[in-house]
């Protein structure tokens, strides 16, 4: 699962996940992480499993957790080149059997890459 | 042996055989040249990739009173009017001039879908042509003529592209990742056209194929055309395409482009070309190139086989990368599936060529106006070893009249540079060496390199100045922004 945490001009400053990485003895996994001087915000996948006791651990700690639901999806533009398939950091896509793109959603972390380099403007997140 | 009028026959009967190039290697490695040649009539190749050059001509039919276009605009963009009167040139990667991400591959779009497109022109105002300004909206059933001739297209195989650089680049090749991020390469491999036919023998001038889902023909060697790097100069009626079999699209950071659909059928006339058809993507040879480097010779990293690209991952320096294709290898399939198709309904036939295409041809350079290089701007670098005292450092500099001094070691191998900053900076942290204030990671050039290279890594990392080394690093001089203005006068 990916959770979204939002951290605010105090806990920005604090090593929260390691500190709840260590207190679960769970892996956190950093996706995507844009850490300011003021606030940040981190992507991070958690097993499945563990979601709600790390879900509660964040709050208390006072990070807000959001989880990632609002994947990329694509339109009829799609020719299925395959430019994606190399950009993506998590290797969203992958060409299939027939050479068409797949889409493995769960795998998105909302960097937005693949949108910026699709020559025909075949990616995009719904609103 | 078989003649193209015997499959001909055979295309009017119903009774031909025609396989795609994706099914030819199975039959060809099954059965051996001569009993598939036996077998199989036609093999039909395709490619779906984006094709820069790539355009229309249209003739607007007359306006009353008439005009004869100065300048002319489809929906913005610009077409090429020198030519009569209301014919023009649509170009596929001009870019409009008031829309972002739309260029004239988009106005082809457009018409291909029926759309109506807006044309704005202005006139000479002759005497047999009056009229000065013109505007209107056209669809492809209001004009006369809309002949997509294509200067070159279906590229036999091309060189794939990789970024050693520490920055993003953005490219005809799609986005190149930093530090040999990813690689991207077009081109379909074994199914494309030219590699199934190398020697030329029944592609050529004249050859009838499949353009974008209308019949096209190819009317002689593309731009470019260096085997085995083929190209194809073709033409087609833009009112027959169809809308599956193109698409308008766009690279961030370079231009407008088209995907464009072409499928060429191959007549299996003989074993030898049955033979020729079996090729496989392990036997297609090209380089992976570095764009980080931004010479129109760009160094090659290393060769590599389609059968490599495909595979989405090919080894750089021992580290795996990931490959992206440029090409639809589906929307390739389905082009030879639907020429196929056409062929045994008895909607295509095929044609000879009436002229072979050049099998060897040189693909040259530009001329250009003497090229000034950095050996020109060479000034002699006053060097220094690390372990100097900071006040040899800055005596030097006094004597000599420097700013910056390269590092070296005995064998004059550059270590790092110290500029009079760095000097500044010494002397406030009370640094004894030259080694502890030095820039290790310093910016240089080679003396065969354009001047302009030179003065765009100046511009770049915002420095003075340039060590000109060899390519075991030694230092041959120094190049200075001073040096370079006075030089060029600016």
């Amino acid at each position: 699962m990916l959770l979204q945490l939002l951290f605010d001009s105090k806990t920005v400053r604090e090593p929260i996940i390691s500190r709840v990485a260590i207190k679960t003895g769970v892996p956190i996994n950093i996706l995507r992480a844009d850490v300011g001087a003021r606030k940040g915000e981190i992507i991070v996948e958690i097993p499945d499993e563990k979601s709600k006791e790390i879900e509660r651990l964040f709050n208390e700690m006072g990070v807000e957790v959001h989880e990632v639901t609002r994947t990329i999806a694509r339109n009829d533009n799609c020719v299925h080149c395959g430019l994606c398939v190399s950009i993506c950091p998590t290797e969203v896509f992958r060409l299939n059997e027939e050479m068409k793109v797949e889409i493995r959603t769960e795998k998105c972390i909302h960097c937005s890459a693949c949108i910026k380099v699709c020559p025909t403007m075949a990616l995009y997140f719904p609103i | 042996m078989k003649t193209i009028e015997q499959i001909n026959e055979k295309i009017r009967e119903g009774s031909v055989c025609v396989v795609t190039a994706k099914e030819m290697k199975d039959i060809v490695s099954e059965l051996g040249p001569e009993k598939a040649a036996k077998e199989v009539d036609v093999v039909t190749t395709g490619t779906f990739g984006a094709m820069c050059s790539t355009g229309v001509f249209i003739n607007f039919g007359h306006s009353d009173p008439p005009i004869k276009f100065r300048r002319a605009w489809l929906n913005d963009v610009e077409v090429y009017t020198g030519l009569a009167a209301v014919d023009a040139f649509l170009g596929a990667t001009k870019p409009s001039e008031t829309r972002e991400n739309y260029g004239g591959a988009h106005v082809i779009e457009e018409l291909v879908f029926g759309r109506e497109v807006e044309l704005r022109a202005i006139g000479f105002g002759t005497d047999c042509y009056p009229r000065k300004e013109i505007e209107t909206a056209v669809s492809l059933e209001d004009v006369n003529q809309a002949v997509m001739v294509n200067p070159r297209n279906a590229y036999q195989r091309y060189r794939a592209a990789t970024n050693s650089s520490d920055k993003v680049l953005r490219t005809y090749m799609g986005t190149l990742l930093p530090n040999y991020g990813n690689v991207t390469f077009a081109g379909t491999g074994e199914i494309s056209p030219l590699n199934n036919d190398p020697e030329f023998r029944t592609i050529g001038v004249g050859t009838r194929i499949f353009l974008c889902g209308a019949k096209g023909y190819i009317i002689g060697e593309g731009t470019q055309h260096s085997p085995p790097f083929g190209t194809l100069m073709v033409k087609g009626n833009l009112k027959d395409m169809k809308a599956e079999f193109l698409k308008a699209c766009y690279f961030p950071g370079y231009a407008p482009s088209i995907f464009l659909g072409i499928g060429i059928p191959i007549p299996i006339l003989d074993a030898e070309i049955a033979k020729s058809t079996a090729i496989r993507d392990w036997e297609i040879k090209t380089t992976i190139i570095d764009f980080g480097v931004p010479r129109r010779d760009r160094p090659v990293v290393r060769e590599v086989t389609y059968a490599e690209l495909k595979s989405g991952k090919v080894e750089i320096n021992r580290e795996e990368v990931r490959v992206s294709p440029l090409s639809s290898f589906y929307m390739a399939e389905k082009v030879m599936k639907e020429l196929k198709r056409m062929i045994e309904k008895g909607e295509f036939l095929l044609s000879l060529p009436v002229e072979r295409l050049k099998g060897k041809e040189l693909f040259k350079p530009m001329k250009q106006k003497e090229i000034r290089i950095v050996r020109e701007f060479m000034t002699k670098a006053i060097t220094i070893r690390e372990d100097s005292r900071i006040e040899d450092a800055a005596m030097l500099m006094i004597n000599k009249n420097v700013n910056h001094l390269p590092v070296v070691d005995d064998e004059g191998i550059l270590k790092g540079i110290v500029t009079s900053w760095d000097i500044a900076k010494a002397v406030t942290k009370g640094a004894k060496t030259v080694k502890e204030v030095m820039t290790r990671e310093v910016i240089t050039v080679f003396p065969e390199e354009p001047i302009a290279i030179a003065i765009s890594k100046l511009e770049k990392y915002d420095i003075s100045a340039l060590p000109v080394i060899d390519s075991k690093k030694r230092v041959l001089g120094i190049v200075t922004s001073e040096t370079i203005s006075k030089m060029l006068g600016v």
